[in-house]
């Protein structure tokens, strides 16, 4: 049960005074920006906006300093990135590449890779999309099936990926795929690769539009495609190792409990200045969730930083605030009576009704409730 | 979190755990002080640990001395811990000497009143508090703070001039009512601290115990879902028993997070976002770990011979005690709506 342990989130000054800063360049950044626009939150992009974040210095804001990055601390990082997420900002662009493209790029890459591609990450100009999901491979990521086959040179690719956010802004995907058959262990014979979106024959995105019209995530055939060698990311057969340490990045960060609370802004809002007891009741309630979340997601970014594995406390912190983040449109429904309508000239009803279409993906993307249990499940030890 | 603290906890862990058998609890419940416990953690230097030294306390900080009370709650310890150090705390902090005894907290809620008018050098009290903790075993006395027109007083009262009407929790843990009719002040002070800044003190201290309570939940129900076998198999195996315990793992955890929280904020008074949040999360997690916890242990668990209610039924009275969820969540909801829906997040981050 050690494995389910978390400390107190370390106190750091440095990280304070970024606040500071990216408050203020936010209140001016998205003074025009709608409540509906926010409420997007990390699935909101913007070219120019993820520039302007390079140019700050908050994008690869723990990498050396030889990749572009800024040597800061993961909990200044954590300031910017909970800063961002809670003030509504269009940070979809570059979010997966500072996340984990990139922290993955400097763990497992090349020279050549880590030249060529981190600095224009932290430029805020260069975006990835995860090439995990398949028609027939979900939770059960091993058994995917996109193949790699040996060439001269490089490698051929065959297969279908789906659900990929954003691969019709990246410019690179990381592709898992099988370059040996499965034996009995099946987590063997899987690569990683970097795929150049821009400049591979053979790959097709295909848009796949979600259940709110909005086109965040694709289908992306690979046919015959050629991916040198040059861009296998890591060893052969060493994909299952790697993608593993990419989930725990994937997961541990500040979005897994602020999906919707731009939401609950603007439920505090239209509830005005004197709401009924039962109101302020539900509204303390989220109130004390969220701070507590805060502090388990602080602790998890407090183990980043000493170089620590959170694997399973990140996806116990992702677990609980997924609920919350689902249960804040089901209170605000109840404690103001509206008619969900995305194209309302009410800030709170399109909100409520942008956060209620979205709400099912909470505890999907990133790893299912389900799949996340099982893990908390193995740190206890019963599996 | 201190060098001092982890060896206090330490220390505190392992003594709890030596003396809280089944026995022993089953004898506090009953209705017997465990004088043998208690003098133990006297000897240990738990029960004064926030007093100062040279008022003969171990001189931690106060949120150094309430983190005893994580291992405390996980043992179920059969004592006025959390009181006896508070009352210790705000003595000490007054300068008024410290007892070694027990000692309790008598806290009007809203709705209680207790005053205090003087009295030639001294002051007299009178008011009555309900529930008060362990009263009939403070011989140590009675710590209040009463409303005077000066402010504020904190008051110390021997037990001989209380007159206690007997009532416990569902945990058998002494909870009396406690009326003062001009009850003389043994030391009396007068203080910035409000009743309701202490009120949230010992908030602290009871998210603080109930973290530990969780903890212990948590752990049983693993260890029984490991040991006891159906339809073949361990129970843990089966993976509806995995999920509901990793929802339970999730709920003491959170707890535990904001226990933290609360009792670094200890000293902040009424208006902590910390306190407020952990008594409140604590209360929720509680609801949901014990139903689990439950379920899990099937019918042993509802057994009087088996150790799982020690934790539950204190789980299912300390989430009423010093402001139940919904309590605290009325001041964060109050805070919310004053910060306003643009200061809302500035208002959690500040928290931190
Ligand atoms: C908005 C969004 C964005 C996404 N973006 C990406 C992306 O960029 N790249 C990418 O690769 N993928 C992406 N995904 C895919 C995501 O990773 C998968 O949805 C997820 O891994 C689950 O896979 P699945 O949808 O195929 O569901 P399935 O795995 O088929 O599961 C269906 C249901 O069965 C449950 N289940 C499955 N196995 C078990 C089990 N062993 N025990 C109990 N229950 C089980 C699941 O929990 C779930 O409830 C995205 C998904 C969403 C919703």
């Amino acid at each position: 049960m050690e494995a389910l342990s978390f400390a107190p989130p370390p106190v750091s000054e440095e990280a304070e005074r970024v606040r500071a800063e990216v408050r203020a360049f936010l209140k001016t950044e998205l003074a025009n920006r709608p409540p509906f626009k926010k409420a997007d939150s990390w699935n909101g992009a913007d070219p120019a906006f993820s520039r302007k974040m390079g140019a700050k210095g908050w994008i690869a804001m723990t990498w050396p300093k030889q990749y572009g990055g800024h040597e800061r601390s993961a909990l200044e990082r954590y300031v910017v990135l909970e800063e961002m997420l809670a003030a509504g900002a269009p940070v979809a662009a570059h979010w997966i590449a500072d996340r984990q493209s990139g922290p993955l790029i400097l763990k497992a890459g090349t020279e050549e890779q880590k030249q060529s591609i981190l600095p224009r990450i932290a430029a805020g100009d260069c975006y990835f999309c995860i090439g995990m999901s398949e028609p027939d491979t979900g939770s059960d990521l091993a058994s995917v099936r996109t193949k790699a086959v040996k060439a001269d040179g490089g490698w051929v690719v065959n297969g279908t990926k789906v659900w990929t956010t954003g691969a019709h802004i990246a410019h690179y995907m990381i592709l898992l795929c099988r370059t040996a058959e499965p034996t009995a262990n099946r987590h063997e014979g899987l690569t990683q690769m970097l795929v150049d979106l821009k400049a591979t024959d053979g790959v097709q995105i295909n848009p796949i539009y979600d259940l709110a019209g909005q086109h965040h995530f694709n289908e992306v055939v690979f046919r015959d495609a050629f991916i040198p060698d040059s861009a296998v990311l890591g060893k052969p057969g060493d994909g299952w190792k790697q993608v593993t340490s990419e989930l725990a990045l994937e997961r541990s960060g500040p979005e897994r409990f602020l999906s919707s609370f731009t939401l609950l802004v603007e439920l505090v809002r239209a509830l005005g200045p004197d709401p009924s007891p039962a109101a302020k009741i539900a509204i303390g309630r989220l109130v004390a969730h969220i701070y507590t979340l805060r502090r388990l997601s602080r602790s998890v970014a407090g183990m980043l930083q000493r170089g620590d594995d959170p694997a399973i406390q990140a996806a116990l912190v992702k677990d609980l605030g997924a609920l919350v983040e689902q249960e804040i449109p089901e209170i605000a429904r109840q404690l103001i009576a509206a008619e969900p309508d995305t194209k309302s000239t009410s800030d709170f009803v399109a909100v409520l009704a942008h956060t209620v279409l979205n709400a099912p993906s909470f505890s999907l993307r990133g790893g299912t409730r389900e799949i996340l249990r099982g893990m908390i499940a193995r740190g206890l030890g019963l599996r | 979190m201190s060098d001092m603290r982890d060896m206090f906890v330490e220390t505190a862990s392992r003594l709890f755990r030596d003396y809280c058998t089944p026995d022993l609890l089953r004898a506090a419940a009953a209705g017997s002080f465990q004088t043998q416990l208690w003098d133990a953690m006297v000897e240990a230097g738990l029960t004064k640990a926030a007093v100062a030294e040279d008022a003969g306390g171990s001189g931690a900080e106060l949120a150094d001395a309430l983190a005893l009370l994580v291992p405390a709650g996980a043992n179920a310890v059969p004592a006025p811990l959390a009181e006896t150090l508070i009352a210790g705390f705000l003595l000490g902090e007054a300068g008024v000497v410290v007892p070694d005894a027990p000692l309790t907290i008598a806290i009007p809620r809203p709705g209680e009143t207790l005053r205090a008018v003087r009295k030639g050098d001294g002051w007299l009290i009178t008011g009555a508090v309900a529930r008060v903790p362990y009263a009939r075993f403070a011989s140590g006395g009675v710590t209040v703070i009463a409303e005077t027109a000066e402010g504020p007083l904190l008051a110390q009262v021997a037990l001989a001039d209380c007159k206690i009407a007997e009532a416990a929790n569902l945990a058998h843990e002494p909870r009396d009512d406690v009326a003062f009719n001009e009850a003389p002040a043994q030391a009396a002070k007068l203080t910035t601290r409000q009743a309701a800044d202490v009120y949230a003190m010992a908030a602290a201290a009871r998210s603080a115990q109930m973290a530990g309570a969780l903890q212990t939940v948590l752990q049983l129900s693993v260890q029984y879902a490991l040991e006891r076998s159906q339809f073949g198999k361990p129970l843990g195996k089966f993976q509806a028993i995995q999920h509901n315990l990793a929802t339970l793992a999730g709920q003491a955890a959170a707890a535990t997070a904001a226990a933290d929280a609360a009792i670094a904020h200890a000293e902040h008074g009424a208006g902590s976002i910390a306190i407020a949040s952990a008594k409140a999360r604590a209360g929720e997690a509680a609801s949901i770990a014990c139903n689990i916890a439950h379920q899990v242990h099937g019918a042993i668990g509802f057994t009087a011979e088996h150790a799982l209610h020690f934790s539950t039924q204190r789980l299912w009275s300390w989430r009423d005690e010093f402001g139940n969820d919904a309590f605290w969540e009325l001041k964060l909801g109050d805070q919310a709506v004053a910060a306003g829906a643009d200061g809302l997040w500035a208002m959690l981050t500040a928290a931190a």
